[in-house]
């Protein structure tokens, strides 16, 4: 399944290029992009994993930008 | 500016001015002699100078010190916070110059630097999100009489709605009352608006000019042209350029690198006995002020996003920064012929009386004739008739299949078609000098003359192929069913370098192929069709161009580029921005890594300081950024 969120508060360009990184490498994670011009994560996953799957990416975000709120 | 952008211009100005105030304390007063020593002396300036630096970077110690938490060594607000942090502890070095000055300032421009970024991206941002500003918010569908406001998500294909002058087309329909002009430019980049009326099909994101129609919608609001092309622009920023990947990747290895150099300047050569540890320790530090690599990390998709939006405003759609790319490097391009440079309707071009007939006679004849017929050269002939077709006078009317008409008007025998039939019925005929398709006419057995009809050529054609050429494209090719004298005549006409003429579309897509493994490594090939049956070569093609495709379905979804409107010219304008965008991609990283260079550089034999240091970066993300806003600028290509 695919789906985009809004990333609030994302402000660092390099951030957006290591949540990216950290995002593809969560188990059951097909493609995962993040757009620090758009402010947007689009993510092609696991369906039956789908939520715990993006739980696990605003850790991520959280842990590279502390502000940064992936919108639901 | 943001609310938050504000604020932090008010910290960034007061720590500025209560910086310079200190600054000016510290070098006019003599404080030396107030303190009665020089150790004296210093520690008040450094309790000084601790001011405009908290004030101005308190967020970034306390970023850098949750990410510390959570792992991020290699962060920027990190680095900035040893840099600064580094460069107020030489204090402890009694024999070595102080540097509070020095932490102060880095600290300051570097939130300079931070809020120049976060203003001009939400600044192109914005831009560019109002130039996409074409979704509807609702629909006034007209229910038993009444009109209602719905969203247009929830109104049902079929439904009727309701455009009043000043309102955008909210889905795609066919007017079944009224008549209007439509103001286009957020679609086409066309300034010229449109004139529709009854029976026409209209697109969603049209603004309604003047009068009110009725439309009935032929799509749900998701199929729409508006919903279509947003989704579009929206998932372009997820094809990254492989220059996007490479700079992603360049920062994830520069950071560690020029920080571990970091650390062995300012380790190595003081234990070797080159020097006091303060000298070293503070080149150490120079390097980590330009440890960070956001210039580039945000140049670069600014510059992408930038000409990618730029090239929306004039309604070209890339699907992403990857396709700009490989637009840039486009040496030849294919243009499937009808649809692409010839408009694809044929025109009566001329007509070529026997001596003793009058033009109009032979076109009326011609026309009476065709009168019953669907062909396209028979609708050609009607509209180029000024008269009425006057049905009483057509007797009888008999297609011969693949030669022409044979009817019966005003009580005269008309023979109507293609050398073929003349010579069936052994009428005397002549050739024609023009290419084109040739229409004989023979009247009561008599020769009458012969009309010229051929597919129109657009107008801007023969410049486009001009503007690729000046680019840099060093082939176009054409691929067409026609006839090969046809397709020459054509090709000669517009300074097209090759024709590929008489292919079935299976053929279109074999002459591609043979084009493609032609191609060198960096060379790559365009593939310009009207979206009518091609979506296959689209595919193929490194990068393929639908144009004038906002009907089809299968060419938008194949096609890599979708131009808006069916203007060739738009096709250099892609390639030619594509070009731009590419130049200022690369100027920024040749420009960004060079000073950085230089900076490490200088700063390892001791001649750069941080003051340089910190002014190089923050200067050089500036320029750069500043750059890559121009990607957006179409002006040049508005004529």
């Amino acid at each position: 399944m695919r789906k985009s969120f809004k990333l609030q508060d994302l402000d660092c360009a390099n951030c957006a290029a290591k949540m990216e990184e950290a995002i593809c490498k969560i188990d059951g994670v097909e493609k995962a992009t993040v757009s620090f011009m758009t402010q947007k994560l689009t993510l092609v996953a696991d369906e039956a994993r789908f939520n715990s799957i993006v739980d696990e990416a605003q850790r991520i975000c959280s842990k590279i930008e502390p502000d940064c709120i992936i919108v639901r | 500016m943001t609310r938050k952008q504000k604020r932090w211009l008010v910290r960034i100005v007061v720590a500025l001015v209560l910086f310079a105030a200190v600054f000016a304390i510290t070098e006019i007063l003599p404080l030396d002699s107030w303190f009665g020593s020089r150790t004296a002396a210093i520690w008040f300036e450094f309790a000084l100078f601790l001011v405009p630096y908290l004030i101005a970077g308190y967020d970034v110690l306390l970023k850098a010190a949750r990410n510390i938490g959570n792992g991020q060594v290699f962060d920027e607000n990190f680095l900035m916070s040893v840099a600064t942090i580094g460069a107020f502890a030489m204090v402890a070095f009694p024999d070595a110059d102080p540097h509070m000055a020095e932490g102060a300032a880095v600290m300051l421009f570097y939130q300079v630097g931070e809020l120049f970024q976060s203003y001009a991206v939400g600044k192109s941002r914005k831009s560019i999100s109002e130039l996409m500003d074409i979704a509807p918010e609702y629909a006034n569908v007209e229910i038993d009489g009444a009109i209602e406001e719905v969203d247009p998500d929830e109104v049902e294909t079929g439904s009727v709605l309701v455009v009043k002058p000043g309102e955008r087309i909210p889905i795609d329909g066919t007017i079944i009352e009224g008549s209007s002009q439509l103001d286009t430019a957020a679609l086409t980049g066309e300034s010229m608006p449109r004139l529709v009326e009854k029976g026409d099909d209209v697109i969603s994101g049209c603004v309604n000019l003047n009068g009110v129609i009725r439309i009935i919608t032929t799509k749900p609001y998701g199929d729409s042209t508006v919903a279509r092309i947003l989704e579009l622009v929206e998932n372009a920023a997820e094809k990254k350029a492989r220059t996007e990947n490479f700079i992603t990747r360049f920062a994830h290895f520069y950071t560690p690198i020029v920080t571990a150099a970091a650390l062995l300047i300012a380790i190595i050569p003081p234990l070797l006995g080159m020097g006091a540890w303060s000298d070293w320790v503070m080149r150490g530090l120079t390097f980590l002020v330009v440890s960070c690599p956001c210039a580039l990390v945000i140049s670069v998709p600014l510059s992408f996003f930038g000409g990618i939006g730029g090239a929306s405003k004039l309604g070209i759609l890339v699907k992403g920064s990857n396709y700009l790319e490989t637009l840039s490097k486009v040496d030849t391009v294919v243009f499937d012929k009808t649809g692409t440079l010839t408009s694809g309707s044929f025109k009566v071009i001329a007509i070529h009386p026997e001596a003793d007939i009058d033009a109009d006679y032979l076109l009326s004849y011609a026309a009476h004739a065709e009168a019953y017929s669907n062909h396209p050269i028979a609708v050609s002939l009607r509209e180029a008739y000024a008269g009425e077709i006057e049905e009483k006078q057509i007797a009888e009317a008999k297609e011969e299949s693949g030669h022409g008409v044979r009817a019966l008007v005003n009580e005269k025998v008309v023979l109507v078609g293609n050398d073929k039939l003349m010579a069936l019925h052994n009428a005397s005929y002549h050739d024609c000098d023009l290419t084109g398709t040739i229409l004989h006419v023979c009247i009561d057995g008599a020769y009458a003359g012969h009309i010229v009809i051929a597919d129109v050529v657009k107008d801007d054609a023969e410049q486009t192929i001009r503007d690729l050429h000046l680019a840099g494209v060093a082939r176009c090719v054409m691929l067409t069913g026609d006839r090969q004298d046809v397709a020459e005549a054509v090709a000669e006409k517009l300074g097209i370098d090759e024709v590929h003429a008489q292919l079935l579309p299976e053929g279109k897509v074999r002459a591609v192929e043979t084009l493609l493994s032609s191609e060198t490594t960096d060379g790559k090939l365009a593939f310009v069709g009207d979206g009518i049956n091609d979506a296959p070569v689209l595919t193929r093609a490194d990068v393929g161009i639908a144009m004038g495709a906002m009907g089809s379905d299968a060419a938008i979804e194949a096609a890599d580029v979708v131009l808006m409107d069916d203007k060739p010219s738009n096709i250099s304008k892609a390639i030619r921005l594509a070009r731009t965008t590419m130049r200022i991609v690369w100027q920024n990283i040749v420009f960004a890594l060079a000073v950085k260079i230089i900076i490490l550089l200088l700063a390892a034999v001791g001649i750069a300081n941080m003051w340089l240091a910190v002014f190089g970066d923050v200067g050089v993300a500036v320029l750069a950024i500043l750059n890559a806003m121009r990607a957006m600028s179409v002006r040049k290509y508005r004529k």
